[in-house]
């Protein structure tokens, strides 16, 4: 999605304009992700959803898992302040709404993690995506009734939770940035 | 003891507790990033409010959404309530409103009903 090299100069913005026009992003935000701006993005996609046509079942769908992928790059970005310093860029984070084919949407987002934490969130991923719709509602039940919620609010229910929303695969990939930390992109189909 | 009032915020639902009535209300929206931080005062308050509650307790979840970290801290809710329940204090009961179309915040309802062990009324409305 992001292959375009961004200028301020010349045609870059045009060529950003094209690319997100192309792609039909509808919001996109790089930068510090904090509990105002995440007020304010539930803000414009909830009266973006009201002048469209939407069914309401279909918008507050969106927007529950709106709100889950949001939040799990916040306390993805808090658990990585958990180990300062963090390093140059990695304190921001990146998420794209976008509308998909047969009006589904799309949502991306991408965020630093420590690389040791690669591998169980690769596993955890897998796992989710390997269930059927009933073993997932089944391990959503167990983690709920079994996890304690930590200090910072996540209860590592919120991947379960989009999973068995969305009713999709979830899309993810890695990209290993420096000997400290990898990037983590995520995409989830609202259909 | 007093009542238990919290207005409505953009990610956060109003709370009316009425210690006299024993009626609990939530009402609205509840993803706060951060649910501890909210619902702490709401634990806080059935804790004190289980030395003495009313005979009967209905709890009233009228929400919109919830987040998971919500989903939580509700169970953690009706656990409370449910030590009250089984204790004999007072008898407690959940009606969960939900919007005839809703199936998610409909399953959800059950989803508690399956975990805890106080009666759920499931209301559509």
């Amino acid at each position: 999605m992001l292959h375009s090299q961004i200028h301020t100069s010349g045609s870059g913005l045009y060529d950003l304009f094209q690319t997100m026009e192309r792609d039909r992003i509808i919001l996109s935000f790089k930068g510090d992700i904090t509990q105002d701006l995440l007020g304010s993005v539930y803000q414009i996609m909830e009266s973006h959803m009201e002048s469209g046509k939407e069914e309401p079942q279909r918008k507050k769908k969106f927007y529950h898992i709106l709100v889950e992928c949001l939040q799990n790059v916040y306390h993805h970005m808090a658990a990585l302040r958990e180990n300062p310093p963090v390093q140059d860029g990695a304190s921001t984070a990146i998420f794209m709404i976008a509308q998909g084919a047969d009006n589904s949407y799309r949502i991306i987002t991408g965020n630093f993690i420590l690389n040791g934490k690669v591998a169980g969130l690769q596993e955890r991923i897998e796992r989710i995506n390997a269930m059927t719709p009933e073993a997932l509602k089944k391990y959503y039940l167990e983690t709920l009734n079994t996890t304690e919620l930590s200090e910072k609010g996540g209860a590592g229910l919120g991947i379960i939770d989009m999973a068995r929303k969305s009713g999709h695969k979830l899309e993810y990939a890695f990209h290993r940035v420096s000997d400290t930390y990898s990037f983590f992109t995520l995409a989830i189909v609202v259909s | 003891m007093e009542a238990l009032v919290i207005e409505e915020n953009i990610k956060t639902p109003s709370i009316s507790f009425d210690p006299g009535k024993g009626v609990l209300e939530i009402k609205g929206k509840s993803i706060p990033e951060n649910s501890l931080e909210f619902y702490k005062p709401v634990f806080d308050w059935i804790e004190q409010y289980g030395l003495s509650p009313s005979n009967e307790t209905e709890i009233r979840i009228r929400l919109e959404y919830f987040n998971t970290s919500s989903s939580k801290c509700l169970l953690d809710i009706f656990r409370k309530l449910e030590t009250i329940h089984i204790a004999g204090k007072s008898k407690v009961h959940v009606n969960w409103y939900y919007e005839e179309e809703d199936e998610d915040m409909m399953e959800a309802g059950d989803d508690y009903q399956t975990l805890v062990k106080i009666p759920f009324v499931l209301v559509k409305v």
